[in-house]
Parts: C-alpha cells; sequence; structure tokens
C-alpha cells in the first residue's frame, strides 16, 4: 500500500482542493436548480394545456430555454456562454465563473425532470384541487408538492450526478474541479496509477450521492 | 316563509356540446331540474348519460354550452374566478377514485379544506377549531383510530370515508357524490351509505349522488332521474318500508339474483 500513501502524500493536497472546486460548483449549481429550476417545471406543468393555470405563452416560453439548454453540447454550451459569463461574472475563467453554465444546465435538467415526476401524480389531485376552491399557490404548495416530495429528492440526485459528470468539462475554462484534476494526470502527464485512483474517489462520490437521495426518498414517500 | 321545500340547485334548459358546431350529438340535451334544500338526490343512467357532467357544472367545473346552473339562487356561469372559489368552499365533493393526498395522513387530508384560504365574508377557522373540527368529523365517519394513518394503510371503505370527511368538514350545504360506492363491496357500501344518510340527517347537507346501483337509490334517496343520452328521461319519486332503509347484505344480493 505504500505506493497509495506515497501518491496521496504527494498529490493530496492537489487533489482535496480538486474536490473542494467540484463541491462547490455543485453545491452552487444544484442552489441554481431547486430555487430556479423546479419553479421553471412547476410553471410548465401548471400552465400546459388543460393544468390548473393554463397559459400556452408562459408553458411555450418555459419549454423553450428548457430545450435549447439541453440541445447543447455541454461543452459547446460553455464555450458559447463566454461573452455572457464574461459580462456577468467579469471574468470568463476560474471556478466561480465556470459554475456559471454549469447552472444553465442544471437548471434546465431539473426543471424538466421536476415536470416529469409532477405529471406522475394522479390528475384526480388537481381536480380535487380545483373542486375545492384551493389557490394555485395552494395547490402547489399543500397539494402537489407534498405528493411530488419524494420523486423530487430522487430526481435531484440524478441531477446531482449529472452534473458532476457535467463539471469535468469545465477544465476548458479553469473551472478545475476532480474531473479535471483527473484528466490532467491521466491524459496529459500518463499518470495512471493516480487517474485511477481519482476515478475511485468520483465512484464512490458518486455512490454517496445515490444512496443519500435514495434514502431519503424513500423516507418521503408514503404511497 | 312557505313550507314548500325550497331550491338549493336548478338546473335550467341545459345542454352541453363539447364539440359545438360539429355533429356530434349532445353530451346534455335540454336538462330541466330542481333538487330541493334537504333531500338526497340520485342520477342515475348508462355510461355516457350525461351524470358526471351535469354534477360537475353544479360547482363550476364544467359550463353548459347554454342553459343555466343556479346554486342558492346564485347563477353559477355570472360568477368570476374568486366568486366559484367561494362556491366551491360551500360545496362538498366526493368523488369515485377519492384522490387521497398519499403522503399526508388521514388528519391532514381531512383538514385540507379547512386550511384553504378564505375570502372576504368567509370565516376561517383558527389552528384549535380547525383540529376540534377534524376530530368531530372523524368520529362521524367512524375512523378516529385511523387519524394517523396514511391512505395507503387503508382498505377502500375507510378511504371512501376520508373523502367523505374531507367533504364535509367545511359543513357544506351540499355535497356531491360521483359513484361513492362503485369501487366498495357490499358491507362497505353499507357504511359509506349510513355516513350519507347521517349528514342529511345531523348535518342538514343537501345530497346530490351519481350511482349505477339501483339498491343504493332504493336505501339512500328521496327522488332520482334518470338520465338517458343525455336527455332527462323522468324523475322517481321513492318510497321504501323500514325495511329497506337498509341495503340487503350481499347473500340476500346474491340469492335475489341467482333465485329468482
Amino acid at each position: 500500500m505504500s505506493w497509495l500513501t506515497d501518491l496521496l502524500a504527494e498529490y493530496g493536497e492537489d487533489m482535496a482542493k480538486s474536490l473542494g472546486e467540484t463541491g462547490y460548483m455543485m453545491f452552487v449549481s444544484l442552489l441554481a436548480a431547486v430555487l430556479i429550476g423546479l419553479p421553471l417545471g412547476m410553471t410548465v406543468y401548471l400552465t400546459e394545456r388543460g393544468g390548473i393555470a393554463e397559459n400556452r405563452i408562459v408553458n411555450t416560453i418555459a419549454n423553450l430555454y428548457i430545450n435549447v439548454v439541453r440541445s447543447f453540447p455541454f461543452l459547446l454550451l460553455v464555450v458559447f456562454l463566454i461573452p455572457f459569463t464574461r459580462m456577468v461574472m467579469g471574468t470568463s475563467f476560474g471556478t466561480q465563473a465556470a459554475t456559471l453554465p454549469l447552472c444553465f444546465v442544471a437548471v434546465a435538467i431539473y426543471a424538466r425532470l421536476t415536470e416529469q415526476i409532477l405529471r406522475e401524480i394522479p390528475p384526480g389531485i388537481p381536480l380535487v384541487a380545483r373542486a375545492l376552491g384551493a389557490t394555485v399557490p395552494e395547490a402547489v404548495f399543500r397539494m402537489l408538492l407534498p405528493e411530488a416530495r419524494s420523486g423530487l429528492v430522487y430526481a435531484l440526485t440524478s441531477a446531482a450526478i449529472s452534473l458532476l459528470s457535467y463539471s469535468t468539462v469545465l477544465g476548458v475554462v479553469g473551472g478545475g474541479g476532480i474531473g479535471d484534476f483527473a484528466m490532467r494526470y491521466g491524459y496529459q502527464v500518463y499518470n495512471d496509477s493516480l487517474m485511477y485512483l481519482t476515478i475511485v474517489v468520483i465512484i464512490v462520490c458518486v455512490l454517496a450521492i445515490q444512496a443519500i437521495g435514495h434514502r431519503t426518498s424513500v423516507r418521503l414517500d408514503h404511497r | 316563509m312557505a313550507t314548500a321545500p325550497s331550491t338549493i340547485v336548478e338546473f335550467r334548459s341545459i345542454t352541453k356540446r363539447f364539440r359545438p358546431g360539429t355533429a356530434d350529438p349532445a353530451a346534455l340535451d335540454d336538462v330541466t331540474l330542481s333538487i330541493r334544500r334537504g333531500e338526497i338526490f340520485g342520477i342515475v343512467g348508462e355510461s355516457g348519460a350525461g351524470k358526471s357532467t351535469l354534477l360537475e357544472m353544479v360547482s363550476g367545473l364544467t359550463t353548459p354550452t347554454s342553459g343555466t346552473v343556479t346554486v342558492d339562487g346564485t347563477d353559477v356561469s355570472s360568477l368570476d374566478a374568486g366568486g366559484l372559489r367561494t362556491l366551491r368552499h360551500g360545496i362538498g365533493t366526493v368523488f369515485q377514485g377519492v384522490h387521497l393526498l398519499s403522503n399526508s395522513t388521514v388528519r391532514d387530508n381531512v383538514a385540507l379544506p379547512l386550511r384553504l384560504s378564505r375570502r372576504g365574508g368567509e370565516k376561517r377557522l383558527n389552528r384549535h377549531e380547525q383540529k376540534d373540527a377534524v376530530d368531530e368529523m372523524l368520529a362521524f365517519v367512524g375512523l378516529t383510530h385511523r387519524a394517523d394513518h396514511f391512505p395507503a394503510q387503508l382498505s377502500g371503505g375507510e378511504r371512501q370515508r376520508v373523502g367523505l370527511a374531507r367533504a364535509l368538514v367545511t359543513r357544506p350545504a351540499l355535497l356531491l357524490c360521483d359513484e361513492p360506492t362503485s369501487s366498495l363491496d357490499a358491507s362497505t357500501t353499507g357504511d359509506v351509505l349510513r355516513v350519507l344518510s347521517d349528514a342529511r340527517e345531523k348535518l342538514g347537507t343537501t345530497v346530490i349522488v351519481i350511482t349505477h346501483d339501483l339498491d343504493v337509490v332504493k336505501v339512500l334517496c328521496d327522488r332520482a332521474a334518470l338520465l338517458e343520452k343525455g336527455r332527462l328521461r323522468e324523475v322517481f319519486p321513492i318510497t321504501r318500508t323500514a325495511a329497506e332503509r337498509t341495503l340487503p347484505s350481499y347473500h340476500e344480493q346474491v340469492k335475489r339474483e341467482l333465485m329468482s
């Protein structure tokens, strides 16, 4: 096992820094997913034809955003957004700047997942909301979100794992992160054992995210 | 005032076409009908006769193509979104599929209508009064012991009674039931019918119930309308002896159907 301790002694600090960068990018983009993506997905669901707040224009615009962002290959989106990132963040380089395109994708992915989860709610629930004389916010907060919460948590787990994967691309704009770390040492320096170790670390991260998400989701589900 | 029973719901020349201008037959065709305050009124008819459509018009969930529906003297089609909400706060609805919130306890499901915001002139109970109202209603439908269970833990008949408790917890003057017993067997149907009949006796609720089960009509209703392909065929007054006030047991039903 001495090769492992040697590796960690030499690269451990660098790897921890990369993990921290990944953690930062994922935290911010997941926050965007929940704060913007979830309401956006809810909006699509509510405003579609026959929905409790049917509105064709809003529905079309919300759908358009989701579809356009999701149709970009991620690397291309990152490059495409460079001028915008520079405008907003003052720079297009570094971890913070790289988080912006990741947020765009996080919002689009989670909005679509949210819409799908909401569609699985039996149509009787929105019908009851109407028959009880509930307002749209009441229907959302008292009926739809409690019904969908377990699915929403599970979908957030999926989104987090996708985002971890997307974040590896952000090395091209100096975003850093654990994926970039593996690429640098594995592809550019040919340090195979370090690359394998890093991949194991990533796998452990994914397993941990999945386990936490699954447990939370099951606990919230009384169906 | 006169002793004549007052009208709570009135359908006047109701016609409903889902695709106006086409050759599609009308879902409802010139239906005129009055429901009296305090009665239990049955609507029977084959599938597609327009029963559910007619019932949905009472709370404005569906609008007639022509004709008017009045509830307590108010023309439902004249109400704006806020007015419709107020109307619906005063009407209990029980659905065929019940549609309870699966992640909420029985208690929270029943409390739901009480927690919705009220508009000007409507009274909203405080937290303490809400709890009392829920407890009272759970006792009324005989589910006090199930208060902290989730819907998935209940039987079909119990779920339907939770649906009734949810519909009745605001003490509505009017209760609409769409096939409340269609998925239940004879004994649990009896439980649900007892709650409906108690609602009228003890809470003074007017009940409109859609059913295809004529035994239910015979046991429960004061009058029943037969709809046939969207037209009102006949309104039957129902008389029954004391013995006919309870549903025949499953044994008796089987015997009657198979031996006659």
